[in-house]
């Protein structure tokens, strides 16, 4: 689950990490009014779940109220990656002599937290980790210790941090620690820290992602999340215990499994048919189930073919049927179904799909080859 | 024969009278597996599956009373890392976690102390282990395994069954079975089951399957090339899956341009691995050799 800035630097705040003047609004007329409290100058940031927004220009610099107001009825009418503006956060604009980036979140590899740090803050940190890795400080957390205080001056000393500003970034790097820990992000981070010309440390930006495998025990942050910044589809989808992906074809698929899902993509794709979306019912799915997830995959205009792809190990086959033909019920009728059906109750399930209009496969390849001719066939 | 999991194989089931373990035990015994006892806090000294199987308070308790040396976990998430604890602080040799969705950070927290004893983990989200005819650890169905001599090693659950699947219908049969799970944070890696499929003189070759995410499938690659000797095929799913999108399981994520399925399947072609392009030509790879 991820986080809005405004949300971020909000939690990153109570923990006493120091961040700008600013509110979020949600129409040019509150913009209006709080840049009027900060004197006009301000920075108004469109609020939407993804990177990249300054050079989409969802990011802009007011002098006065009056233009913020401007600025802000632009921004909220914009679209970005997709994604309709329906917030903004306005904050105060803060000058300062240098960026630093800080982030933690997990390796992995290492099966470590690790805190990264860089003297190159507010750019595309990937970008330098790329191109100049040596750029990069990592330093890799024992999970039960936590963070130490001579890590934080590591690595303060390997971004040449200014030796009197040690202290309050020690105290900032603890507090993105405790953010991290109590909160089980995935990522928690900080793009750009600066050094204001006050000669403070400040975090202009924050990023957040939590761990949806915790989100049960954190009923706070299941509270904040904007449903309304996410594909409707996907929250439906997720209501159910159904893990569903949005994609650009128009080859509906439903899968158990997400190995076999992928694969089941991968081999649509590789048949020149463009696939609609990533859909796993997971174990053990029941009719019920299965019929709600044809009518998420039908909720989507552009699908002309739905390929079911189940391998019966907890799911049964005859579940998975009987959910089919619920489905088939209350669907409008000019999509057609392609079924392969493996494993646990495989027969059964066989017979309760025969004597249908529903179309039934033997393997996985004979399957998917299908689903690319009808979906080529309804494009005619 | 096999790795990991054989006919000395004394099953503990963590979570027996729930759902899913009540049912998958069932499963397990008529496989032939010894399920010799069930652990659920506050059920102990009650018996199970047709009198059978005595549960216990405690994994201590089960290892004082039973020769249990294996434990299967089918405990809910927000337990499951507890429960793997309790299993190595016991001191069982083998640890599967079937168990999908534990937070990160209870995995971080587990694998760290995990260290310090001498417990292996498989998994957690994961199918288990079966050496077909011998033993059954987990949830693979039976029906579609035989015995034989090619060693499976997968994140995945069901695009595994397509491949047993597959392999039973031309009668090629398996020495062991393993799922080691899709999570980010997880127990045994693919060399670490490389290594043991290495010393197993009952097994001929390996089939590898993959999914996008991490760096698992390259280090594996490495030590192929270097240190395995035995014939490798793999499959790697996630080709056509859009960068930075979370397939299903939490480890499936395309990170910072590493993890990606085309560099995966690279790497294991330049360690000799014949690398199939769908889940049924890993058998046409397999037959052709």
């Amino acid at each position: 689950m991820r986080l809005h800035e405004y949300q971020a630097k909000n939690i990153f705040s109570r923990y006493g990490i120091p961040i700008p003047k600013g509110r979020i609004a949600n129409s040019a007329g509150e913009v209006k009014q709080i840049a009027e409290e900060l004197g006009g100058r301000a920075v108004i940031k469109a609020q939407v779940l993804a990177g990249g927004r300054g050079k989409l220009g969802g990011i802009r610099l007011s002098k006065t109220a009056q233009e913020a107001e401007e600025l802000a009825t632009q921004i909220l009418s914009m679209d970005l990656k997709g994604l309709p503006v329906r917030r903004v956060l306005v904050d105060e604009i803060v000058s300062f002599n240098k960026e630093i980036y800080l982030g933690i979140t997990n390796d992995r590899v290492e099966r470590k937290p690790v805190i990264i740090g860089s003297g190159t803050g507010g750019v595309d940190i990937e970008e330098v980790a790329r191109e100049n890795p040596e750029k990069i400080v990592k330093i890799y957390l024992d999970a039960p210790f936590g963070l130490h205080d001579f890590q934080t001056r590591e690595l303060a000393i390997g971004i040449d941090l200014p030796r009197e500003l040690w202290k309050s970034f020690n105290l900032i790097c603890k507090s993105l620690w405790k953010v991290f820990k109590e909160n089980d992000a995935a990522i928690a981070e900080i793009n750009p820290l600066v050094i204001t010309h006050n000669g403070e440390l400040m975090a202009l930006d924050g990023k957040m992602v939590v761990d949806d495998n915790s989100l049960f025990r954190h009923p706070e942050l299941v509270e904040i999340r904007d449903l309304d910044a996410e594909e409707p589809v996907e929250v439906e989808a997720r209501k159910y215990g159904l893990s569903y992906i949005k994609m650009n074809g128009n080859i509906g698929c439903m899968v158990n499994g997400a190995g076999l899902a992928m694969a089941t993509l991968d081999l649509i794709k590789a048949n020149g048919g463009e696939p609609s979306n990533f859909l796993d019912i997971g174990g053990g799915a029941n009719a019920d189930k299965v019929s709600t997830a044809i009518r998420i995959i039908c909720a989507d205009p552009s699908v002309k073919v739905i390929l079911v792809n189940i391998f019966g190990g907890i799911t049964r086959c005859d579940e998975v049927a009987k959910g089919i033909i619920a489905a088939t019920k209350v669907m409008k009728d000019n999509v057609p179904l392609i079924i392969r059906l493996a494993g646990t109750n495989a027969e059964q399930g066989m017979q309760i799909l025969e004597n249908t209009s529903l179309h039934t496969a033997q393997n996985l390849e004979d399957a998917a080859k299908m689903a690319v001719k009808f979906s080529r066939r309804a494009k005619k | 024969m096999s790795i990991l999991v054989n006919k000395e194989t004394r099953v503990l089931v963590q979570g027996i009278t729930g759902r899913e373990g009540s049912f998958h035990a069932a499963q397990m015994i008529a496989a032939g597996t010894e399920v010799v006892a069930g652990m659920t806090p506050g059920r102990g000294g009650e018996w199970v599956l047709d009198g059978k199987v005595p549960i216990f308070d405690t994994v201590k308790q089960a290892v004082d009373v039973t020769e249990v040396n294996t434990s299967v976990i089918f405990v809910p998430a927000s337990v499951a890392a507890d429960s793997i604890s309790e299993a190595a602080e016991a001191g069982i040799d083998l640890i599967v976690c079937i168990t999908e969705g534990i937070p990160v950070k209870d995995m971080i927290q587990t694998c760290a102390g995990l260290q310090k004893t001498q417990s292996r983990l498989i998994g957690p989200n994961c199918p288990g282990i079966i050496s077909p005819g011998e033993s059954l650890v987990g949830i693979i169905p039976v029906g579609i395994t035989m015995p034989g001599k090619i060693g499976i090693i997968s994140r995945s659950g069901t695009l595994t069954y397509e491949i047993l699947y597959a392999l039973k219908r031309v009668s090629l049969g398996v020495s062991t079975c393993v799922g080691i799970g899709g999570d980010a944070i997880k127990g045994a890696d693919f060399v670490e089951i490389l290594e043991l499929f290495e010393d197993d003189p009952h097994t001929d070759s390996v089939i590898l399957i993959g999914e996008i995410g991490g760096i698992d499938e390259e280090h594996a690659a490495e030590m192929i090339m270097t240190k395995f000797s035995k014939p490798v095929y793999g499959f790697i799913a996630g080709l056509s899956a859009p960068p930075g999108k979370r397939m299903g399981h939490a480890g499936a994520i395309i990170e910072g341009g590493t993890g990606g399925a085309q560099q995966k399947i690279e790497a294991l072609t330049q360690a000799g691995v014949k690398v199939a392009t769908n889940p049924g030509q890993v058998v046409n790879l397999i037959l052709k050799k």
